[in-house]
């Protein structure tokens, strides 16, 4: 009975909590538009600042791609594809996966020690006297500022990515500069970059709701604060993984 | 015109407030006192919601303040215990933080200008961020924010603690200023016994979850209860006087 007992307590527990951040969630994205400065304010940290993190990530990951897929594609006399893997490998899955990690570990922690400080120190209380709602001036321009600046991060990371290619394949593996770039654009369908960008709005939803959620739950001081980051980074990872691949299994 | 009503709150084991009552009037000066710990600040804390009371009722206007907790709050101010300051803001954005969503920025700023002179902090505080401030000053920069907007109902926490003797005696009469000029409703917490006598139209001691005493200032001066007349007159008393569940005897103790 017991284990039992407790697959199905943990199961409820599990399904509470998506319900808790699922609401949060709600209430955070409804709130669009009550406070467009500071939307502005957290576009420019979430996005326009994650820029160059995104940006290395994409350069050596497409030039690293670009190297893998040229020494395995030999084994089978294949060593062409690479123009084509690359750019697909970049806007279906690496661009979206390693600039929303990218993203998490950046973005996540601050939100999150950012928020709990403020949780501990009473500024949240502080807001509510104030008759503002922390949901709409803290949470909701976190979260709105990760829908729309991860897709543009990720756009412009595949783009990166595939230039890191060209650099490796034109410079390392003997490539013509004209026919890889033609070979890049010539087999990538709109959908693989389409996809890739709405897997970005939901990375960057997961890592602004995690940095959010655990930071506004905050409690017992700095260790506390400590431990809100840690746990927002860890599950804005975690989450990206998981999402990336139901995100993966729907569109494809 | 504020109304408690057995107001009970515990964490854990630790019952901290039991069975509050208190009335206050429009207008009316109240300071809180009591020892360290025994829930002066939860029980705002309480009043405002920001903690949610085991039992007990807060009425404002007669009707029970969890109903129209919006227009209390619009008409509202607090200094919180340790300021509270928003640190991602300049200090004149504190202070006009409500102004800003009524008027235009340039007539904001002036008003919390004005604001941070009357608690005796220059203009040139106004662009720097709370980090770049003395313990003081961000409490007085909490107290400019807490009087921004005219509140019609002010909770002041220990407005005076961390100031020198005349700060705090310039803050008291602007306290007493605030209230008799805008005939402002105002809880004061404080153990400054000056700040009680510059502030307070009616004193309330609390003691073990409890309203313990209530009164005038001279009936505070006249009254037999002696827990209060050490605290007017700071007198050390036995430390055993505190809550049983506190300071249960150690029962290993003197048993070799
Ligand atoms: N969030 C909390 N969790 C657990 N215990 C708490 C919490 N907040 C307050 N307490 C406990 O409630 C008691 C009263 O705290 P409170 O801050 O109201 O004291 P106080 O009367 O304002 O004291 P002081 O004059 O030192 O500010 C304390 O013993 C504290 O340990
Ligand atoms: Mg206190």
């Amino acid at each position: 009975m017991k284990p039992v007992r407790l697959t199905g307590r943990a199961a409820i527990g599990l399904t509470r909590m998506i319900g808790r951040v699922t609401i949060f969630a709600g209430r955070g994205l409804a709130r669009v538009g009550a406070h467009p400065s500071e939307l502005a304010r957290q576009m420019l940290h979430i996005g326009w600042l994650s820029l160059p993190v995104v940006g290395l990530t994409a350069l050596f990951t497409g030039a690293a791609l670009a190297l893998q897929i040229h020494s395995g594609g030999e084994r089978f006399q294949a060593g062409d594809v690479v123009p084509a893997i690359v750019a697909i490998g970049m806007a279906r899955e690496l661009g979206p996966v390693l600039g929303g990690l990218m993203v998490a570990a950046r973005v996540a922690s601050a939100i999150a020690a950012e928020l709990g400080t403020m949780r501990v120190t009473e500024q949240i209380d502080a807001l509510v006297t104030l008759s503002t709602d922390p949901i709409g001036w803290l949470v909701s321009p976190r979260l709105w500022a990760g829908v729309l600046c991860v897709p543009v991060l990720v756009g412009v990371g595949d783009i990166i990515g595939i230039m890191g290619g060209w650099i490796i394949g034109v410079q390392a593996l003997g490539f013509n500069s004209t026919t890889y770039l033609a070979n890049s654009w010539a087999y990538l369908e709109s959908w693989d970059v389409v996809s890739g960008l709405i897997k970005g709005a939901f990375f960057g939803l997961i890592v602004a709701l995690a940095g959010c959620w655990f930071g506004m739950r905050a409690g017992g001081g700095a260790a506390g604060v400590g431990r809100a980051t840690t746990n927002a980074v860890v599950a804005a990872s975690v989450g990206i993984l998981a999402a990336n691949f139901a995100l993966t299994g729907l569109f494809f | 015109m504020l109304s408690v009503r057995g107001l009970s709150k515990t964490f854990g084991p630790k019952r901290v407030l039991d069975g509050v009552d208190l009335d206050l009037a429009t207008g009316e000066s109240l300071v809180v006192i009591g020892g360290s710990g025994t829930g002066k600040s939860v029980l705002l804390r309480c009043i405002l919601g920001l903690e949610t009371p085991d039992a007990g009722e807060i009425l404002w206007r007669d009707r029970p303040l969890a109903e129209g907790r919006a227009e209390f709050m619009d008409e509202f101010g607090m200094l919180f215990q340790n300021a509270a300051l928003f640190d991602s803001l300049p200090v004149w954005r504190n202070v006009a933080f409500r102004l800003l969503r009524q008027m235009p920025k340039a007539r904001a700023r002036d008003i919390a200008v004005e604001k941070l002179a009357r608690v005796g902090l220059g203009p040139e505080v106004a662009d720097l961020y709370p980090a770049e401030l003395s313990g003081g000053m961000r409490k007085r920069a909490g107290l400019a924010r807490a009087i921004a907007a005219d509140p019609r109902v002010i909770f002041f926490d220990e407005p005076t603690t961390g100031l020198d003797p005349i700060r705090a005696a310039t803050i008291n009469e602007l306290i007493r200023g605030i209230v008799d000029e805008t005939g402002a409703t105002a809880i004061t917490i404080t153990h400054d016994m000056s700040s009680v006598r510059a502030i307070a139209d009616r004193v309330a001691l609390l003691d073990r979850g409890r309203l313990r005493w209530q009164g005038t200032v001279a009936q505070m001066d006249t009254a037999q209860d002696d827990y209060l007349r050490d605290f007017i007159a700071g007198r050390a008393r036995p430390m055993a006087r505190g809550p049983a569940l506190d300071l249960a005897p150690d029962p290993t103790l003197g048993r070799e």
